[in-house]
């Protein structure tokens, strides 16, 4: 190892340093860039599902994707054609049901966690259930709500399947609002405050309109979450062959289509699941993109 | 006598200095992106002397002292123009490892930035990243009490270095950097953030640290410099052409710089006058 | 004289008029709704609790601790073991992990390390961040029909070569404990980064700048200084990582086999407890629903458990570098 050369003598003992020049064949340099292109190959690698994915999406579900396919009913055994209609309006019916049910209660609690109470015995509590809600096994919601509604009400139902996904969207709104209302800034709230305003004043004309981007942003990601649910649907809106007549009455959504058709082993059905997938992902990835547009708006002001 | 570039621009005088140089660093210009953020400045570092770098605000000082063991490079949009002698080497020099000459040139930086691991692995760290095959707890022993931290830390070793206050986690930031025995130690303002108890220990600590090791010392207090630095260089800005481009104004021993400064300028900044 | 914007409404008042009767009333009843809504979460937990616990009592007096040690699902003759459930639930979520957890670190290093600018970080974010957005259902049927045929020979030479070794001891016919743990991997990948990309962006940059100010290559600034500073974070994404895998059921409903079976070989078909419920609960009878509400319990403590520990050491991974100078 070729030592710098010193006018004078360092102090000893002087530990041996590395020479200043770069040498591309030593050990440090050829790990730097083992580990550099390690980590690249390891990241394509990890892409390579997505991509597969959506090609798989594009290629078998576009090729099926038609008019007939987003209207008809769902084709039996050995019958050809057919579609899905039946099954999108399920899906946006329940995530309507679970919508309406969890949004408005998620941003009260997190009203109350975050603003008008935030350190206070319930308040901890709830945030941490509800943070150990969002890791909670999805098809426990349907049990539970199998349990609650299906069984008191004796029949698979929309709204039992509403509930389900209503269960699983309620923590993720209320962690996601708290968040969003925690970043409204403190003179902000004392600003309306030392005008007089009672609380739910200052919520109501303050925080709630600052705010609302980041609350929108993570309810629309919620919305999302419940569309592609199906654990919690398995067995509690069950399936239907038919467009839904009522609410109380067993339900047919995308993903249990999907699930069902994906096992049978008819060419048609198959390429129904695809086709149906396709526009499962397409409605995800909307409200996916919906959120981050409107998440955006946030920093524009 | 000062000079002039070709564009008319001030070149402070060249300072000569009296005992052996180790570092001795060109500037001839500094850029992040389109930015010129420093020109024209000349400051040789002296063996076992502690040099001064003062001058207000945006003035490059610190810009200048971190382009001397390249820690600049890490920002992507910097460019140096000049060269920087270290004994016969020209650290940027294209064949030069910028790894490597921060292993020869520490730097104590402005906010203490110890791991969040234990005070003897903090000390260690730059042994073992080195390879160094001696007694590693020898060296670590020497280190902190060469930075005056051994008699407050000695019996809690393993504690992490987070658990020290302000003044200590410096002093262990300075055992870290001094514990491979580097040549030069670079401080960027290292009291900034400390208390005035503390920065007075770690003043007569520098004082110490220049038996063995060459010190370059950014400071926005100029009490300090009268008080620690050997030579004192002192930066100006220039705004002349609509940036704000630093540059060297005088460089001398520092009592000469503080009672009798050859530059107008110089004379109104140590007089307080600006800053 | 101060102006109050929200008196303007009611006229009959002045501007400086303190708020109302009616404005202390809807104040009250508006905070008294918000903090039951949050009281709601808190019941709901205890809820699901009460309710599966109800639900299983039969069960839980018919078989006692035997529901866990036993290992035939029966229903003809009324018995009823999930130990085969449990060892599929933790073996594919471990295998998972092993994967998800490896590549997730990586990707958090890809992304917070200073690899690629700054748009293509954003990019790449988001291809990881659709990675989890894609329905479970989709992986599934992407796994039986794009996984499987693809890992098929790969799987086949392994077990024919190396067939003695305990985990390539069975062929794969086609759903199987691989690619389940594949699919797993690939879902619980985005959790494992997104929080362990946190735990990286928490450093403070003074920290990174005194490694490199120490002269260590970007590598042995990342091993040596980073890793070990995130180490906490890192850890539980990767704990909540598990708990995800724990209860992710339809892809692994699709692709795990569901085959009461104890198995180390990673070919082999096996079940877990989530998709034991998902093939099993619509066409059961009452005494099997009562069995199923048993495994769903025992589902239900494992993932809390593991979840309560990964958010133990994210708590204490947030206070690490808060309230120190």
């Amino acid at each position: 190892m070729s030592q710098l050369q010193m006018e004078e003598p360092v102090l000893p003992p002087r530990i041996e340093l590395p020479a200043l020049e770069k040498n591309l064949l030593e050990v440090r340099a050829l790990k730097n860039y083992f580990l550099t292109s390690m980590v690249w190959v390891l990241a394509v690698l990890a892409s390579i599902p997505l991509f597969s994915v959506i090609y798989m999406l594009i290629v078998q579900g576009g090729a099926r994707l038609d008019v007939e396919a987003i209207t008809a009913l769902p084709p039996a055994g050995f019958e050809m054609g057919g579609g899905f209609g039946n099954a999108i309006v399920g899906t946006l019916t329940m995530v309507g049901i679970a919508s309406a049910i969890s949004i408005p209660i998620g941003i009260m609690a997190a009203l109350h966690l975050s603003i008008l109470n935030p350190s206070s015995k319930i308040a901890t509590v709830s945030r941490f259930l509800a943070k150990v809600l969002t890791g909670f096994p999805s098809i426990l919601a349907g049990v539970f709500v199998y349990a609650v509604i299906v069984i008191t009400t004796g029949t698979y139902s929309a709204w039992a399947g509403g509930v389900a996904l209503a269960v699983l969207m309620l923590p993720t709104v209320t962690l996601a609002a708290e968040e969003a209302m925690k970043q409204v800034p403190q003179k902000m709230k004392d600003a309306a405050f030392g005008m007089g305003c009672t609380r739910t004043q200052v919520i109501l004309k303050v925080v709630l309109p600052t705010a609302l981007p980041g609350i929108l942003t993570g309810v629309i990601l919620a919305v999302a979450g419940a569309a592609g649910e199906s654990a919690p649907l398995l067995f509690t809106a069950l399936f239907s062959n038919y467009y839904m007549g009522e609410l109380a009455e067993p339900t047919a959504s995308l993903s249990i289509l999907i699930y069902n058709f994906s096992g049978m082993p008819f060419e048609n059905q198959l390429e129904l699941a695809w086709a149906a997938s396709l526009v499962l992902v397409l409605l995800v990835l909307f409200f996916n993109i919906l959120a981050r547009v409107v998440g955006r708006s946030k920093f524009k002001e | 006598m000062n000079m002039q570039t070709d564009t008319g621009e001030f070149i402070a005088k060249k300072y000569e200095p009296k005992g052996p140089v180790v570092l001795d660093c060109h500037v001839k210009n500094i850029f992040y992106g389109d930015f010129r953020a420093v020109r024209d400045t000349t400051i040789p570092i002296e063996k076992n002397k502690v040099t001064g770098f003062i001058g207000p605000s945006g003035c490059g000082k610190s810009t200048v002292l971190r382009s001397m063991n390249r820690m600049n490079d890490l920002i992507d949009s910097f460019r140096f123009e000049g060269h920087i002698q270290y004994h016969k080497h020209d650290i940027y020099s294209k064949k030069v490892d910028a790894v490597i000459v921060r292993r020869y040139i520490g730097m104590v930086f402005q906010l203490p930035n110890p791991f969040s691991m234990s005070i003897y692995d903090n000390v260690a760290f730059g042994l073992r990243l080195n390879g160094y095959k001696g007694d590693e707890e020898e060296m670590v022993v020497k280190a902190l009490k060469r930075a005056a931290i051994w008699n407050d830390v000695k019996d809690k070793l393993k504690n992490s270095g987070l658990s020290l206050s302000g003044g200590q986690q410096q002093r262990l930031c300075i055992a870290r950097a001094i514990a491979t025995e580097p040549d030069v130690l670079l401080m960027d303002e290292p009291c900034s953030a400390l208390d005035p108890i503390a920065t007075r220990q770690i003043e007569e600590l520098m004082v110490e640290l220049k038996q063995h090791y060459s010190v370059a010392l950014v400071t926005h207090n100029m009490q300090q410099a009268t008080r620690v630095a050997d030579t004192t260089a002192f930066l100006g800005v220039d705004i002349s052409q609509g940036g704000r481009t630093g540059y060297l104004v005088e460089m001398d021993e520092t009592k000469k710089i503080f009672e009798d400064p050859q530059q107008l300028l110089t004379k109104q900044y140590v007089r307080g006058e600006f800053s | 004289m101060v102006y109050n914007p929200f008196k303007e409404a009611s006229s009959d008042k002045t501007l400086s008029a303190p708020p109302s009767a009616t404005d202390y009333l809807k104040d009250t009843v508006f905070r008294s709704f918000a903090y039951f809504c949050a009281l709601s979460i808190v019941l709901l937990v205890a809820y699901i609790v009460f309710e599966l616990g109800s639900q299983a009592l039969p069960a839980i007096k018919t078989h006692g601790l035997g529901f866990i040690t036993g290992t035939t699902w029966d229903t003809n003759e009324g018995v009823f073991g999930v130990l085969p459930e449990i060892w599929g639930t933790l073996y594919s979520s471990f295998l998972a992990l092993l994967l998800g957890g490896f590549l997730g670190v990586a990707i958090a290093i890809f992304l917070t390390q200073g690899f690629v600018h700054a748009k293509f970080e954003m990019i790449f974010r988001t291809v990881i961040e659709l990675l989890a957005a894609i329905p479970s259902v989709v992986y599934g049927l992407w796994g039986i029909y794009v996984l499987i045929p693809l890992i098929r020979p790969g799987a086949q030479w392994l077990h024919d070569t190396l067939g003695w070794f305990p985990l390539f001891g069975t062929d794969l016919s086609g759903p199987g404990l691989a690619p389940a743990a594949l699919v797993l991997a690939i879902m619980i990948l985005p959790t494992v980064a997104a929080i362990s990309a946190d735990a990286f962006r928490r450093i403070p940059y003074k920290v990174k700048e005194a490694a490199y100010g120490m002269g260590a290559t970007k590598w042995e600034v990342i091993l040596k200084v980073m890793l070990p500073t995130a180490s906490s974070g890192i850890l539980a994404g990767l704990v909540l990582g598990f708990g995800r895998a724990l209860g992710e059921t339809m892809a692994l409903a699709m692709l795990i086999g569901n085959v009461n079976n104890i198995s180390v070989s990673l070919f082999a078909p096996a079940n877990t407890l989530a998709s034991l419920l998902a093939s099993t609960f619509p066409e059961a009878g009452q005494i099997e629903i009562q069995a199923l509400m048993y495994a769903a319990l025992v589902l239900l403590l494992i993932t809390f458990i593991v979840n309560v520990a990964g958010l133990a050491v994210q708590q204490y991974t947030m206070r690490k570098f808060e309230g120190k100078k």
